[in-house]
């Protein structure tokens, strides 16, 4: 009993440190690994343009919801006016950096894993290695820095269309008059509040990008299956893990903020 | 055997273990440069280990490789070198299938060469040229067929002008016709571009032809090296096993016929 | 994908982001305070409790400035309150400030209730007329013990003259 309680914390420390080599190399591989921006803008596209819709969708509608529960928490204290300081704290603070970074994972994280343990699981990555490129710096460091601008950038859209999503059904469908809405949401967003929502939205993306990039890397080699279930047990610990830490990240990030 | 200079891989008491299996235990081997130099063995023997432990990408557990004289191993300059003068030819292809064809080809010169565009083009295009695949340049892998992936992963395997070729089991899973163009391409190109290849494959009849030498791999050993026509003519036992497996097939499917005279 | 329509995409999704960024920074920077030239002027309350710098200034419900400082007067303990408000809003001599909350457990805010004087506020100048946030607590508690009486509407119109 206690040595398995020994085994298992060892094995988590080593996971660890290997993840923490795995993530430190693919930044040391930077400068090394040419025709970068190629590769980084592709990688801007799958993360960015391709997730972009359903960012947006799931930032109206969490809008739209914040403005409705909002409403009718406020309105039984007659402090309607203050929809906008909740709805645009919410998105801010949580909601924004949050959902975006879950559906990124989704969306993207998910693709990524999967695509790398294909790689790995048809030699592309082994055949990588035998030209002599660094596989880590050109499949795994463009979605990295890519993450890094790209998860604040959604974030960012996240609260934008939050804000007119709370507006439409705080104001527009219910009581709150529009200029009382939006001075609310001007007094409330302050830049402290922006800067707790880019800097956690990068963070998650580093997270999230690089525990799916860890667990496709590796897809078969530390576990027993291989081929097509490897592939589809890497994914999905990819997307559970990632999601799972983006939580507590983001509970940490908070508690040091607030 | 030969002097370092005319023998381009060394390999010496190669062990290799896989969860307590040992796969390879202590394998010697000297691969001398310019030929076709093929490595035979049964599905299991352990024949695409050994090939990944000579490209570097599975770590041996014991044994040393030497290339060009030089050790490889913990000398990061030697294995950078080695890398840069050796391609694989992967048993699944291993393209890279978001890439095109072109694209593919041009990889391994735009990842590990300072050379200017328009001098990756031509040299990639010369390549695709060479296997006679310039006409699908800008096709993706998924839409080659079988023996064009091949080639296709040929062309990228020879672009960099490799001195050594590694053939991981180039003929799995193609019928005899292929199996035969394969081994008819890389005898040519081997040729044609001069560099050393070193086959791992299960086919008997079509390596004992194309090659200049073979060896036979089983139980993770050597157990014979030498010509084509001394394989042909070896009494060791495990060889003849092997090579005469389709004598001993002719035999055992006679015993099952035999009893039933009806069958006539 | 043609590489001119990455790219293309890839520079409309970064425009995209970029703009969202700025567009939320000037959200958070003055908020609906134009960039137009603005004044200050001091009030003096009882109690400033609740308001803090960066409330608004309301006049007739609308926003039309904000609270820049809040400092304690160590002769007799007042709070003074600097408000910033537009050079285009000229207040009379005898306006009236208020501190309100919006709601019952709303945020506090300056109300300012124009006067009638032909004179108006110069920059700087102190608003003589003030009425200091009502203690909301003190109030509940006077309430639960049954002590609401007039000596309690003790909202004091605390006016008070320097």
């Amino acid at each position: 009993m206690i040595r398995s309680v020994g085994r298992v914390s060892l094995d988590v420390v080593e996971g660890l440190g290997d993840f923490s080599l795995f993530v430190g190399r693919s930044f040391f591989s930077v400068p090394g690994t040419r025709r970068l921006w190629r590769r980084f803008a592709r990688a801007v596209h799958e993360q960015g343009t391709v997730c972009l819709p359903v960012v947006l969708i799931v930032g109206v509608f969490t809008g739209l919801v914040l403005g409705l529960q909002g409403y009718h928490v406020l309105s039984r204290f007659g402090s309607e006016g203050l929809l906008g300081t909740m709805v645009s704290l919410s998105l801010v603070r949580e909601m924004a950096p949050v959902l975006a970074a879950l559906m990124l994972i989704g969306q993207a994280g998910s693709a990524f894993a999967a695509e790398l343990g294909i790689q790995r699981n048809t030699e592309q990555i082994a055949a990588l290695e035998t030209m002599g490129v660094d596989s880590v710096g050109y499949l795994v460091a463009p979605r990295l820095l890519a993450a890094l601008l790209v998860y604040p950038f959604q974030a960012a859209l996240f609260v934008v269309v939050g804000l007119w999503g709370g507006s439409v059904s705080g104001s527009m469908l219910l009581g709150v008059d529009s200029g009382v809405y939006w001075s609310a949401v001007d007094r409330a967003i302050e830049f402290r509040d922006l800067r707790e929502c880019f800097s956690k939205a990068a963070v998650f993306g580093l997270l999230a990008t690089s525990i799916c990039a860890y667990q496709g890397f590796h897809a078969g080699l530390n576990h027993s299956a291989s081929g097509a279930r490897a592939v589809s047990a890497a994914t999905t610990r990819a997307v559970v893990l990632s999601s799972i830490m983006v939580l507590v990240g983001d509970y940490i990030i908070s508690s040091f903020f607030v | 055997m030969g002097a370092a200079s005319s023998c381009i891989l060394g390999i010496r008491g190669l062990s290799k273990s896989f969860h307590g299996r040992e796969v390879l235990s202590g394998i010697d081997l000297e691969v001398p440069s310019g030929m076709i130099f093929t490595v035979l063995g049964p599905s299991g023997a352990g024949k695409s280990v050994f090939l990944k432990c000579v490209a570097g990408i599975v770590p041996p557990d014991a044994g040393a490789i030497s290339f060009d004289g030089r050790p490889l191993g913990r000398d990061a300059r030697a294995m950078r070198d080695f890398r840069r003068r050796c391609g694989v030819l992967f048993q699944g292809n291993a393209l890279f299938d978001s890439l095109t064809a072109l694209e593919n080809v041009s990889l391994p010169l735009e990842q590990t060469t300072r050379l200017d565009k328009e001098e990756i083009q031509s040299r990639s295009l010369e390549a695709l040229r060479q296997l006679e695949m310039e006409d699908f340049r800008d096709h993706h892998p998924g839409a080659l067929s079988g023996g064009m992936q091949k080639r296709l992963a040929l062309a990228r395997a020879i672009v960099t002008q490799p001195e050594l070729v590694l053939f991981d089991e180039p003929t799995a899973g193609l019928d005899p016709l292929r199996r035969n163009a394969v081994f008819a391409m890389i005898a040519k190109y081997q040729r044609l571009a001069g560099f050393t290849a070193l086959v791992v494959t299960h086919d008997v009849p079509e390596a004992l032809v194309a090659s200049d030498r073979v060896a036979l791999l089983e139980k993770g050993r050597i157990q014979f090296e030498g010509t084509p026509a001394d394989f042909t003519s070896s009494t060791h036992p495990v060889v003849a096993q092997f090579r005469d497996s389709e004598a001993a097939l002719r035999a055992t499917i006679a015993a099952i016929r035999s009893p039933e005279p009806a069958a006539a | 994908m043609k590489k001119s329509t990455l790219e293309f995409l890839v520079g409309v999704f970064v425009l995209l982001g970029i703009a969202a960024v700025v567009h939320l920074s000037l959200r958070a920077g003055s908020g609906t305070l134009g960039d137009g030239d603005t004044y200050v002027i001091e009030s003096r309350f009882a109690n400033a409790g609740g308001l803090h710098s960066g409330s608004s200034v309301l006049v007739s419900g609308v926003t039309v400035g904000r609270v820049e400082d809040i400092r304690m007067d160590p002769e007799d303990y007042s709070a003074i309150v600097t408000l910033r408000i537009p050079t285009a809003l000229r207040l009379p001599t005898d306006s009236m400030a208020s501190i309100k909350s919006s709601g019952l457990i709303g945020d506090k805010h300056v109300t300012l209730s124009p006067g009638a004087d032909e004179t108006h506020l110069e920059p700087g100048a102190r608003i003589l007329m003030t009425e200091s946030a009502v203690d909301l607590e003190s109030l509940i508690g006077k309430m639960a013990f049954g002590a609401v009486d007039d000596e309690s509407t003790e909202s004091t119109p605390a006016a008070e003259t320097p």
